[in-house]
């Protein structure tokens, strides 16, 4: 049997039995990157709808700075965040580090400049679209950017997607926060990462199905939701 | 109390979009501004509004160079935030604070005024063009504006459409509202307007009574205008 069909059989073995074990390593992998995705939409949004409808020096190099961040290596952030949070680093006496909190904070700076950055994209385009009926109107930018923020709600919420899809499938920053403790702060990746280079490759894949099929449920929920809503709020 | 244009002139880049206008638009009218394209006509609007600051000059409200509130202005392609026709107008009455009972009321007898009363829960950005330009209407209606200011409000609109627009700003009117308004469409300044300023690359050519302008025009570059429009 080939490792692709054997994986799956894995997979569809490990869903019908419900291996505690397995539901909590899922359910962790949720919590830390939908909270991170919550925690990075209360800073990523308003951010990027401030930068939208603000005017200052040295935005232009901002934006380019902030684009650029949507690329950060998730290693190199876990790293960061590591040193920041280990016994000897200057958050050290937190005693965070090797708990779901720290992996939150990684995955929460890794996607914060990803919401961020299209948010205002987003914001920006629709506040030329609306500037001058809502000023006219009366409204301050800064009154403006929180009318956009909820006009773009649909749009946003691909963002958000975007942002936790990211978050959900990275390795690097929680693997080296997190440790891969066991029953801790062990989540799907990391799970994958290890049984992969146990050699146990069926199992490897049967957790990614898993994952990705999760991802899919999670994206047509929320495009369900969205299809609704344009319908019944336009 | 009239609005007084004083020597503004308006500049952006190397272009000169209006050149010292000196303009006196009287209370209670209709006044037109027409054009040909690129004349200024949508430049002079939001610089009388508020919307844009002029390069030189000054606008003033009577005495006053303060722009009070108690203005509206109606967009050629109207802007409608994602929410009910209904909440759109409380919206923009909230923006100038006017809420609760007093709000509703306002909302149900703007809607009333321009026969979307039975649309008030529709998703405004879900009516048809027609329809959204009166909502844009009624909004500027439920503020009580002392001036309304309206750019080429029926330019995407057809006849049918363009009537109604065209009763709604009588209706507004005949409250007490002085109207200022832009078009292309002379036959329609013919039935609405009380008085004519032609405007001419960023100029103002003539400020007549529309009677007057329509039977004969002073500027030549009027004249021609109304030449092309009865080839």
């Amino acid at each position: 049997m080939s490792t692709f069909s054997e994986s799956l059989l894995v997979a569809v073995g490990l869903i019908v039995h419900l291996d505690p074990h397995l539901v909590g390593i899922v359910l962790l992998s949720l919590r830390v990157s939908l909270t991170a995705t919550l925690v990075a939409a209360l800073i990523g949004l308003p951010l990027g709808a401030w930068i939208a409808v603000s005017r200052f020096p040295g935005r232009d190099a901002l934006i380019a700075v902030l684009n650029a961040m949507m690329g950060l290596p998730p290693v190199v952030v876990g790293l960061v965040i590591y040193l920041l949070l280990s016994r000897a680093g200057p958050l050290g006496s937190w005693g965070l580090l090797f708990t779901p909190t720290a992996m939150v904070i990684a995955q929460t700076v890794l996607i914060t400049p990803i919401l961020a950055a299209l948010s205002r994209q987003i914001i920006a385009d629709a506040w030329s679209e609306y500037r001058e009926q809502l000023t006219s109107l009366g409204a301050t930018p800064f009154g403006g950017a929180l009318t956009l923020l909820w006009d773009t709600r649909y749009s946003l919420g691909t963002v958000l997607l975007a942002g936790f899809g990211r978050a959900i499938a990275e390795v690097g920053a929680v693997i080296i926060v997190g440790g891969n403790i066991d029953g801790v702060t062990r989540v799907m990746t990391t799970t994958i990462a290890l049984e992969t280079s146990k050699g146990d490759l069926p199992l490897a894949l049967g957790l990614g199905t898993i994952l990705i099929a999760l991802t899919l449920i999670l994206n047509l929920a929320a495009q369900v939701t969205k299809s609704w809503a344009r319908a019944r709020f336009g | 109390m009239p609005i007084v244009a004083r020597d503004v002139r308006v500049a952006r880049g190397d272009a000169t979009l209006l050149v010292h206008v000196d303009l006196t638009i009287p209370a209670d009218q209709r006044t037109f501004i027409l054009g040909p394209n690129g004349s200024g006509k949508s430049t002079l609007l939001r610089v009388l509004h508020g919307l844009q600051r002029p390069t030189a000059g000054e606008v003033l409200w009577g005495d006053t160079a303060m722009h009070p509130p108690g203005q509206a202005m109606v967009f050629q392609r109207p802007v409608m935030l994602r929410r009910s026709a209904a909440a759109n107008v409380r919206y923009a009455l909230a923006l100038s604070g006017v809420h609760g009972a007093e709000a509703e009321r306002r909302i149900d007898e703007a809607l009333g005024e321009v026969g979307l009363r039975h649309l008030r829960g529709r998703a405004a950005r879900a009516l048809s063009g027609g329809e959204q330009q009166r909502l844009a209407l009624a909004r500027a209606w439920s503020l009580a504006p002392e001036v309304l200011f309206l750019d080429e409000p029926t330019a995407s609109l057809d006849p049918t459409a363009t009537r109604a627009v065209e009763d709604i700003v009588r209706d507004i009117h005949a409250r007490g509202t002085t109207i200022v308004m832009t078009t292309h469409n002379l036959a329609q300044a013919k039935r609405l307007a009380d008085s004519i300023v032609f405007l001419h690359r960023g100029r103002v050519t003539e400020h007549t009574p529309a009677d007057e302008f329509f039977r004969a025009p002073r500027s030549p570059e009027a004249q021609t205008l109304l030449e092309g429009e009865r080839l």
